[in-house]
């Protein structure tokens, strides 16, 4: 994408200035570019040249039901990062990855994935959206009919024409970056919690995408598989040019691998920043959260009545 | 009396909804472009677990149903001297009434049940969101290839349950109560029309396949995704399944015979 053209070089030769101009007059145009550049097959390839970010999220507000999830939510997931987005439990942070998935409508506000505005995308559009995008889930979410080796081509017989040898190059490659090439015959049932979130991953990168979400991916990880996952997305994030969207509440391990971290509760970012300026925050609820407090800005009782009264109560 | 009033309302709303919501998905799972290299080995492998796996049930329980009403049918027959009806009468009743219902309530029970529990099973373990997130659509992945498994199975499995019953009737008539061979078939062949009786009893099992799979598919995919959630989508698939075909049979007889 972003390396075959850039949109601010400048014109080298006279020849090209011509092209350009003849361009500039074509009102599809928008902007002149190195004539000798692959032409971008659409607006959004250039809005996305142009950003820096991968994913712009505006305004976003989303309820279910009658609760308020987010209220008016502003983030950006710049390229080649690895962004960490952390919270205590409930306050949805798995929903903000469906919403970046667009398998959920958000209310009002618009969600910009690679120069798509996922909220108000066709179905067709959606789909050619999330080609480019892999999720690990926090099952992992393995089809449990297909062997393991299956689960990984499965992207590649979906939207490839590929050769059988050529997949199962890029499968047992992939497999292999993971370290269960040697596992590629067994059924998801029959792996560990952590080998089938680490075939998940090799699923989730298989079709080479630009950006990875996890979906809380420590979360009941021995410590072995934990620095495993940890070496592994930092690796993948780095050799592939990823950009890695992180939603977890594992502090220590979100804060040793993230580049930008985000702390969203009660439908808000309360922090964000590099990992250091989060934690010195002078923010009592951001400090709660880090330092995993059990009372705090946010009480260890879910609202109720009076303790007494309540006792009382069921004495009468 | 207000509020019970509004919900009542609410809950008439909420079957609308959901029946708009259903037809809505049978639509986008339906409606597509023909893809036969990728569909063709997805539809075969539904056939085998909807359709293969379902015979044993189908086989047995027609065979039964036909000896039953071969016995049923000759002791009262033969009260009026007519027991050499009893080839017509095991073949009416099993071609035009029994054979397609009866298939198709045991298809909702078994093949029905299996299809919602197994969907909102994929739906709980985010194996559908990870398909969608993969950029496939399951409702043409899983969704499609079961409801046209279940739509050609169940006329199939239909018409073999009508065989097996017609068979077995013809062991307890013909061979066991004495019944002459001769005139239980040629009683059989004069009296069973094959426009009237046969290819309506076959109209009649791919209308309750329509149905009952819609039911199935969209249950397991529109459920809760919790184990509580897919009890009740299998729950609900028998039982509306069963209801609608019962339903539907009324509605079908009455047309198509109701005239006579």
């Amino acid at each position: 994408m972003s390396e075959s053209f850039q949109p601010n070089q400048s014109l080298v030769s006279s020849a090209n200035l011509e092209n350009a101009r003849l361009n500039l007059i074509r009102e599809d145009q928008p902007r002149i570019r190195d004539a000798a550049a692959p032409e971008p097959a659409t607006l959004n390839q250039w809005i996305e040249a142009e950003a820096e970010n991968y994913v712009e999220i505006q305004n976003l507000s989303f309820q279910r039901g009658s609760r308020i999830i987010y209220d008016d939510l502003t983030m950006s997931f710049p390229k080649g990062k690895v962004t960490a987005v952390m919270g205590p439990s409930g306050t949805g942070k798995t929903t903000l990855l469906k919403l970046m998935g667009g398998q959920l409508q958000p209310t009002s506000g618009s969600i910009i994935v690679a120069g798509v505005d996922v909220a108000r995308a066709s179905r067709t559009e959606l789909f050619d959206v999330r080609k480019r995008m892999g999720m690990l889930f926090q099952s992992g979410a393995l089809f449990s009919d297909l062997s393991v080796y299956e689960n990984v081509a499965f992207p590649l017989r979906a939207h490839t024409e590929l050769p059988e040898d050529m997949i199962r190059d890029i499968v047992l490659m992939k497999l292999h970056s993971v370290g269960l090439r040697g596992a590629r015959e067994l059924m998801p049932s029959e792996l560990s919690g952590g080998m089938a979130r680490r075939v998940a991953l090799a699923r989730a990168i298989v079709l080479d995408p630009e950006m990875v979400m996890y979906d809380e991916p420590f979360t009941g990880q021995d410590p072995i598989s934990m620095s495993v996952l940890l070496q592994l997305i930092r690796l993948l994030n780095d050799t592939l040019e990823l950009t890695s969207i992180i939603v977890s509440h594992d502090v220590q391990e979100t804060l040793d691998i993230a580049d930008y971290l985000y702390i969203i509760a009660d439908g808000r970012v309360i922090g964000q920043g590099e990992p250091k300026e989060v934690m010195n925050s002078d923010s009592a609820l951001v400090q709660q959260f880090m330092l995993g407090l059990p009372d705090g800005p946010v009480p260890f009782h879910f609202p109720s009545q009076n303790y007494r009264d309540d006792i009382l109560e069921g004495r009468h | 009396m207000l509020r019970q009033i509004e919900s009542i309302g609410a809950r008439g709303l909420e079957v609308v909804e959901s029946i708009g919501r259903s037809v809505v998905f049978l639509y986008q799972s339906l409606v597509r472009v023909p893809r036969p290299r990728t569909s063709l080995p997805l539809l075969i492998q539904q056939l085998y677990s909807v359709g293969v796996l379902s015979l044993v049930i189908i086989v047995v329980a027609g065979f039964f149903i036909g000896m039953v009403l071969a016995l049923q049918g000759y002791s009262i027959l033969v009260r009026f001297g007519a027991e050499q009806a009893l080839g017509q009468m095991v073949a009416l009743s099993i071609v035009m009434e029994l054979g397609p219902v009866v298939s198709g309530l045991l298809f909702a029970g078994r093949a029905g049940s299996a299809l919602a529990a197994e969907i909102g099973l994929m739906k709980a373990t985010e194996q559908l969101a990870s398909m969608e997130m993969i950029g496939v659509d399951p409702l043409h992945q899983v969704i499609a290839p079961r409801f046209w498994a279940g739509l050609i199975s169940l006329p199939l499995l239909g018409m073999i349950f009508s065989a097996v019953g017609i068979f077995g009737g013809m062991l307890v008539g013909v061979d066991w109560l004495g019944v002459d061979s001769g005139s239980f078939w040629s009683n059989m062949q004069s009296a069973v029309d094959f426009h009237r009786d046969v290819l309506n009893g076959v109209i009649k099992s791919i209308a309750f396949a329509v149905v009952v799979t819609w039911i199935a598919v969209f249950q397991g995919y529109d459920c809760v995704p919790t184990s509580e959630g897919i009890s009740r989508a299998t729950t609900n698939t028998v039982v509306y399944g069963s209801l609608a075909i019962l339903g539907l049979d009324f509605v079908l007889t009455a047309l198509m015979f109701g005239d006579l």
